[in-house]
């Protein structure tokens, strides 16, 4: 019996130390903050940490006590005292009532007031703003202001279905690897806009501190300011449906300068881009890049095969949609169509139109018409894409 | 607070109406599932029918088991099982159920003043650099701003009207409150054993009730058919409907309660000390009184 | 306390057999025995789901079972797990010893109470079915938002959400009857004599659990119909393009949720300090404070429910105040402590499987409140907030709290129920197995929440490996144990030495002066309480 105490009382123990430790070894609590908020939070943690820590000690020591010496075996003879009747009774049952407000008020409450209203604090000298939007299941980012306006991609996990599958040996970052991080310069005070396609979404890097939630319809706010270079891995928080456990959020910290050439050439990415989207594609280039496109964004719900999960995502391999014709006579768009449906989604069914480029579009779809067992055999030129936004 | 002076508590004796009302229950909402189900699964047929089927088993089942355990109640009571002991916990019993009605409705009011007092100025108050919805001026009543929702487009009504607090509404006010008036002077009649009073008091209650049911049901055909005011029509429109409806359904159930009291009153049921059938159903009209109070004035009225 | 009691032993048996018998009884013992044997199935039912989970959990990378099964199976878990075992363990306690307590005959309104019962097993087959119908290719299985049913995400949900709905909704008339029965039966149907405060203390505990739910479950069910109207009828109340708003689920939801916690556990501090005081054979230390601390807890429970979504983006002054009145609780919740510790100390104490289960109880649950008071703060909650930090703080108050206070309950009571001695020997060793195995279960998920593993993933990154894999081992040689608990009930139901009338040497209160097992048929005559 004692020994089970013991036993209990040496694991809370280590808990205790690994927070006192904190500084020197993370390995039993948060990882290194490198935004003041985190640091904030860490000592915030850790002061919580050593106050429980310390009630429940004295609570635990209290009843070993008394289990080890008020015992019928022992002959301990049972007191009769029933509650406090004297006034010096009430007083010393008074006291520790005062003790707990002040710990809970003054000691715990006073740190956790100036914590929160730093964290809320996310417009005051804010350099930058970036504008992240969850969707089922990507982060897409967005650059608001500054030379990078107008930057804009989408963030998808990266992590082979093989190694999910435990078909091949799993890599370090294994599910905490994306195709395009979010780039920040380090010491800028950016401001996080938050916001959701579908569901709710919650947007978090444990490194930062910073965790909120992304709501469709809403606009969210936080803030960063990552003091250390580095690549920072997060996940979604926010319970977002079958494919919550593989949204990572990464953000890859660079210097003031690394960040402006990145954005040069980020700029003259989309350049490129914009002018594939005026060129007339031939088909073949247009399913070779549509497979890529479709392997990105669409294979996690309608598998790369096309057979889809039915009947929760339908199989686009046979699909009467795919088969019928996009467009009208004067090249309006028809309703419940293929090209329809991709735009603008229905149900569980992103509408991508936000997401993908004109290119990517018309990619996927001519994609999707003449591969995955379908041979429709028409194909959509980006142009066409363009002209129905 | 017991009492003990008339000897034993009557335990009823087993029963299978609760048993058989939990089926039918049961029978009721999978049977609405599965006529559901039918709806996103064209493509199995068998699904079509026993929905509806079992949501009507269901209900009959329901029904038929309430029927028979209130009469078995009538029956306890007109038998002289229910001394003063018993007809307390029927007391306390009902305050603690309209308690809990209370509360139910209290989730749609709290809705209420959450759209009004919070997301609909919320929504509209988004910094303006970065907001989606530019022209939203976010007064109530509101419609809200319209947008794409899990892949269908909402456009909130373009004629759309609340409705106005002055005309059926304040008449339907007026209604309630004297059918509040007509039950209480039925209970006077019936503390005075004067049958007569009774029997008319109740007799105008339930009328009030059906006047009351009816212009209810023309003001929803003249919202749905003049103010483009629907269940679909965003904000406003779900807690109008919802907690009318609620209300409007709630009063029908006390309309047909009164209407079994008034049953039983002709037939000579209840004596001035004993009565808590009409009591019971005479408090519940009274909160359903209330409750429409606090309609007219948050959802008709303010 | 003392009383003259005149049990009836003429034992009338006007009521039918077989299963017709438990069809169709209006006795509360009866009642109360079918409420204690569903919620031990649905135990078994709720651990059954969470062991495949924790299965799956063992290692990175998916093996057994996919995403979406995972989502529906963590939710199902904790709905079954609450619902379904935690509320009617507490319910069927209720039932049976209540009225032998208090010294009343029988519950107050038995029809009802039998209908209390029987909307439970149509209410689990609603919440299970869908797994099997989903076998058949009719809807996609069920539901998988967890079991919080957040917007939109449960907007967007398949049939199973419908489901989940219905069977929420007749969870909900379930409560709400058997709360009416319960503070009937504790208002009027008290001995002569037995003044308020001279209520047995789970007669406190009770009467506040019947007010908060009677409060708040009203609430819950016009959340999920908004949420059903939302689904199938076009309303917009949790859609911004409507002029409504997601988080306003939440709100709802919280206003209920939070307060259940407690609902879970005001019986368990009622009939705690019961066992503790019998088994230092030393009177309840503090009544008063006791009674005034439930009922503080009830009041300020529902006023704290935004604790839960702290990282939604409230304004600083809501967020300020949900902060300190949730940390408030722990005043109250320290006076009970205070006084569980002063029942005990200078007592002459033996530790029979009860008293161990209560004793390891005060330390376990300890551990979940604390850690609760840590998860109130907003900073630090931005990074514990869903997390397995939460997952290991809610199975100290669950679990420990929750499920092994009532297994305490049950090892008390259960002499005085079937009238035999369960066997003393594997029921400590049930206790030791079940108190080393759950902390080495829930000790490492403080851990991984720390180091960042946020909760309700089928599949983590590997730096969690370890710490999961010990998890699981253990959660194992937990669910395994609890088979021992389910023996010792059988064979203690069917045989065994006879229990005498007052089972425990240091027992106190009416239930102890009839005899094991009470009559049929007790307290047809009340006894006077002096
Ligand atoms: C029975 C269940 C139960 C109980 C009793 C509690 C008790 C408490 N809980 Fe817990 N909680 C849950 C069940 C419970 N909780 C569940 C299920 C969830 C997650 C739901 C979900 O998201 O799925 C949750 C989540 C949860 C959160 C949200 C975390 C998040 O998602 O980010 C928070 C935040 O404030 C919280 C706080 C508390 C507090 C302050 C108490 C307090 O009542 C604790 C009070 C007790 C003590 C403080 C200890 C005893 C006192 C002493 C030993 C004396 C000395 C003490 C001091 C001086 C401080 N809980
Ligand atoms: C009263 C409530 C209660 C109880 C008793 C439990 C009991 C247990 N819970 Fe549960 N749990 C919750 C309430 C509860 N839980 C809630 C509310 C959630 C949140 C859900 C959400 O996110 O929405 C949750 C979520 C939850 C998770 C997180 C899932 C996730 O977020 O991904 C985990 C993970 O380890 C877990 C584990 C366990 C374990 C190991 C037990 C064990 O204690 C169970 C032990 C019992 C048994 C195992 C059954 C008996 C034994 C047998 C039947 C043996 C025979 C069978 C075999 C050998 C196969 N629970
Ligand atoms: C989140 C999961 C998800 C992703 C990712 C997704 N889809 Fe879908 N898709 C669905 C669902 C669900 C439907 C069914 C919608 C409905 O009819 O309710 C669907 C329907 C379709 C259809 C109509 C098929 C039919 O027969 O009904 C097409 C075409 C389609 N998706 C193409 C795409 C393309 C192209 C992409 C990627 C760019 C993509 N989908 C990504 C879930 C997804
Ligand atoms: Cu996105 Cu979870
Ligand atoms: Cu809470």
């Amino acid at each position: 019996m004692v020994m089970q105490f013991i036993r209990k009382a040496g694991l809370f123990l280590a808990t205790a130390m690994a927070s006192f430790s904190a500084h020197a070894d993370y390995a039993w609590n948060f990882p290194k903050p490198v935004t003041p908020m985190a640091l904030d939070t860490l000592h915030v943690h850790n002061k919580f940490m050593l106050i429980t820590m310390a009630i429940f000690l004295v609570v635990l020591a209290i009843m070993i006590y008394s289990i080890v010496v008020h015992r019928k075996s022992k002959g301990y003879k049972a007191a009769k005292f029933t509650g406090p009747s004297t006034k010096s009774q009430v007083f010393w049952t008074l006291v520790p009532f005062a003790i707990l407000l002040y710990i809970d008020f003054i000691l715990m409450g006073i740190p956790a007031y100036h914590s929160v209203v730093m964290m809320e604090d996310t417009k005051n000298e804010a350099q930058m703003v970036v504008k992240v939007t969850g969707s089922q299941w990507r982060w897409q980012y967005e650059y608001m202001d500054g030379d990078a306006q107008g930057i804009k991609f989408v963030s998808n996990l990266t992590t082979p279905q093989d190694q999910i599958e435990n078909k091949i040996e799993k890599g370090e970052n294994y599910l905490l690897e994306v195709d395009n991080p979010l780039v920040l310069p380090v010491d800028k005070k950016v401001r996080v806009l938050l916001t959701a396609n579908d569901v709710i979404h919650n947007w978090w890097i444990p490194a930062f501190g910073a965790s909120r939630d992304a709501i469709p319809g809403f606009l969210r706010e936080t803030w960063v300011k990552v003091e250390e270079p580095g690549t920072y891995r997060g996940q979604c928080k926010e319970l977002c449906g079958k494919g919550h456990g593989f949204m990572p959020a990464v953000v890859k910290a660079v210097p003031e300068e690394e960040f402006k050439q990145w954005v040069v050439a980020q700029k003259e990415q989309m350049e490129t881009a914009a002018a594939g989207a005026d060129k007339e594609w031939t088909k073949d280039d247009l399913v070779a890049h549509g497979k890529g496109v479709y392997e990105k964004n669409c294979a996690v719900c309608h598998q790369v095969t096309g057979a889809g999960l039915p009947p929760a995502f339908p199989a686009l391999t046979g699909s009467k949609i795919v088969a019928a014709p996009n467009l009208d006579e004067d090249g309006k768009l028809l309703k419940d169509s293929h090209l329809d449906r991709v735009l603008n989604g229905k149900g569980v069914m992103p509408a991508w139109k936000g997401t993908l480029n004109d290119t990517d579009i018309a990619a996927v779809v001519t994609y999707e018409r003449n591969a995955l067992g379908n041979s429709v055999g028409d194909m959509l030129q980006p142009s066409q894409v363009k002209a129905l936004r | 607070m017991a009492t003990h002076t008339e000897g034993q508590y009557f335990v009823p004796t087993p029963s299978l109406y609760p048993f058989i009302i939990s089926l039918g229950l049961l029978s009721m909402a999978s049977g609405f599932i599965l006529s559901l189900a039918h709806e996103r699964h064209k493509d199995l047929g068998y699904l079509q029918g026993p929905g509806e089927w079992m949501m009507i088993v269901g209900a009959v089942a329901v029904i038929a088991m309430i029927f028979r355990w209130m009469g078995k109640v009538i029956s306890e009571s007109e038998g002289g099982m229910y001394k003063k002991w018993e007809d307390k916990s029927f007391r306390w019993g009902m305050i603690v159920f309209i308690c809990s009605e209370v509360a139910f409705f209290a989730a749609f009011f709290g809705a209420l003043f959450y759209m009004r007092v919070i997301s609909v100025p919320e929504i509209a108050a988004f910094d303006p650099d970065y907001t989606m919805y530019k022209d939203f001026l976010g007064t109530w009543p509101s419609t809200g701003p319209g947008g794409l929702v899990l892949g269908t487009e909402y456009t909130p009504p373009a004629n759309f009207s609340p409705m106005a607090a002055w005309g059926i509404p304040a008449i339907n006010t007026l209604i309630l409150l004297s059918s509040g008036v007509t039950v209480t002077w039925a209970h006077w009649g019936l503390l005075k054993n004067n049958r007569k009073q009774l029997v008319i008091g109740l007799f105008l209650t339930v009328l009030l009730g059906i006047i009351f049911l009816a212009l209810q049901a023309y003001e929803y055909h003249h919202a749905y058919t003049e103010l483009g005011l629907t269940l679909n029509a965003g904000a406003y429109g779900s807690t109008f409907f919802m907690l009318t409806g609620f209300h409007g359904f709630h009063v029908t159930l006390g309309t047909i309660m009164l209407i079994v009291i008034l049953l039983r009153s002709i037939k000579g049921h209840f004596t001035p000390q004993h009565h808590f059938g009409f009591e019971g159903v005479a408090w519940y009209w009274h909160f359903v009184d209330v409750v429409w109070l606090g309609l007219f004035i948050f959802v008709y009225w303010l | 306390m003392s009383y003259s009691a005149t049990a009836s032993h003429d034992e009338h048996h006007d009521h039918p057999t077989g299963m017709m018998r438990w069809l169709t009884t209006t006795n509360h013992k009866d009642i109360g025995t079918m409420y204690l044997t569903f919620s031990l199935i649905m135990f078994l039912v709720g651990g059954f789901m969470i062991l495949c989970v924790r299965a799956e959990l063992f290692q990175p990378g998916l093996q057994l079972v996919q995403p979406e099964l995972f989502n529906q199976l963590i939710g199902v878990h904790a709905l079954v797990m609450i619902f379904t075992a935690l509320m009617p363990a507490a319910t069927g306690f209720a039932n049976w010893m209540l009225p032998l307590q208090i010294g009343a005959p029988d519950m107050a309104l038995p029809r009802l109470n039998n209908w209390g019962f029987w909307l439970l097993p149509p209410a689990a087959i609603l919440l299970t079915l869908p797994f099997t119908l989903a076998m058949f290719g009719i809807g996609d299985g069920a539901i998988a938002t967890g079991w919080t049913f957040y917007t939109p995400l449960s907007v967007q949900g398949g049939l199973g959400v419908d489901f989940a709905i219905f069977s929420v909704h007749l969870l909900g008339i379930s409560s709400v009857m058997g709360s009416i029965n319960i503070i009937v039966t504790i208002f009027n149907m008290r001995a002569p004599g037995m003044t308020m405060m001279k209520l047995p203390m789970f007669a406190w505990g009770w009467l506040i659990t019947a007010f908060l739910l009677i409060a708040t479950i009203p609430v819950l069910a016009g959340a999920v119909t908004m949420l059903l109207t939302d689904r199938h009828f076009g309303t917009h109340f949790f859609d911004a393009a409507g002029g409504g708003d997601p988080i306003l689920f939440q709100h709802l939801f919280w206003f209920f949720g939070h307060p259940e916690v407690y609902i879970l556990l005001l019986p368990v501090w009622g009939f705690m300090p019961q066992i503790l005081q019998t088994f230092s054979r030393k009177p309840m230390y503090g009544y008063k404070a006791q009674v005034y601390s439930l009922w503080a807890i009830g009041a300020l429970s529902v006023v704290v429910w935004a604790h839960h979504f702290f990282t939604v983006g409230m304004p600083v002054p809501a967020l300020l105040y949900f902060m300190y009145s949730t940390m408030a609780i722990s005043v109250p919740l320290a006076v009970l402590f205070f006084c569980w510790i002063a029942t005990i100390w200078r007592g002459s104490m033996s530790f029979e499987t009860p008293m161990l289960f209560a004793v390891g109880w005060i330390i376990l649950f300890g551990i979940g409140g604390l850690t609760g008071l840590v998860l109130a703060d907003v900073a630090a909650d931005a990074q514990y907030h869903h997390t397995y930090f939460v997952v290991a703080h809610f199975h100290y108050t669950l679990f420990a709290g929750g499920i092994m206070g009532i297994m305490a309950g049950v090892y008390y009571w259960l002499p005085k129920m079937t009238g035999h001695m369960y066997n003393e020997k594997l029921g400590k060793l049930h206790f030791w197995l079940t108190a080393i195995a759950f902390n080495l279960t829930f000790i490492p998920q403080f851990f991984l929440g720390l180091a960042g593993m946020p909760r309700r993933i089928p599949d983590y990154a590997l730096q969690f490996t370890e710490f999961n894999q010990i998890s699981t081992i253990a959660a194992f040689v937990l669910g395994l144990s609890q088979l021992l608990f389910v023996y010792n009930i059988i064979s203690c139901a069917r045989g065994g030495k006879k229990a005498t009338d007052k089972v425990w040497e240091g027992a106190e209160g009416l239930e102890w002066t009839l005899p094991s097992p009470p009559p049929y048929h007790s307290f047809t005559e009340q006894p006077v309480v002096k």
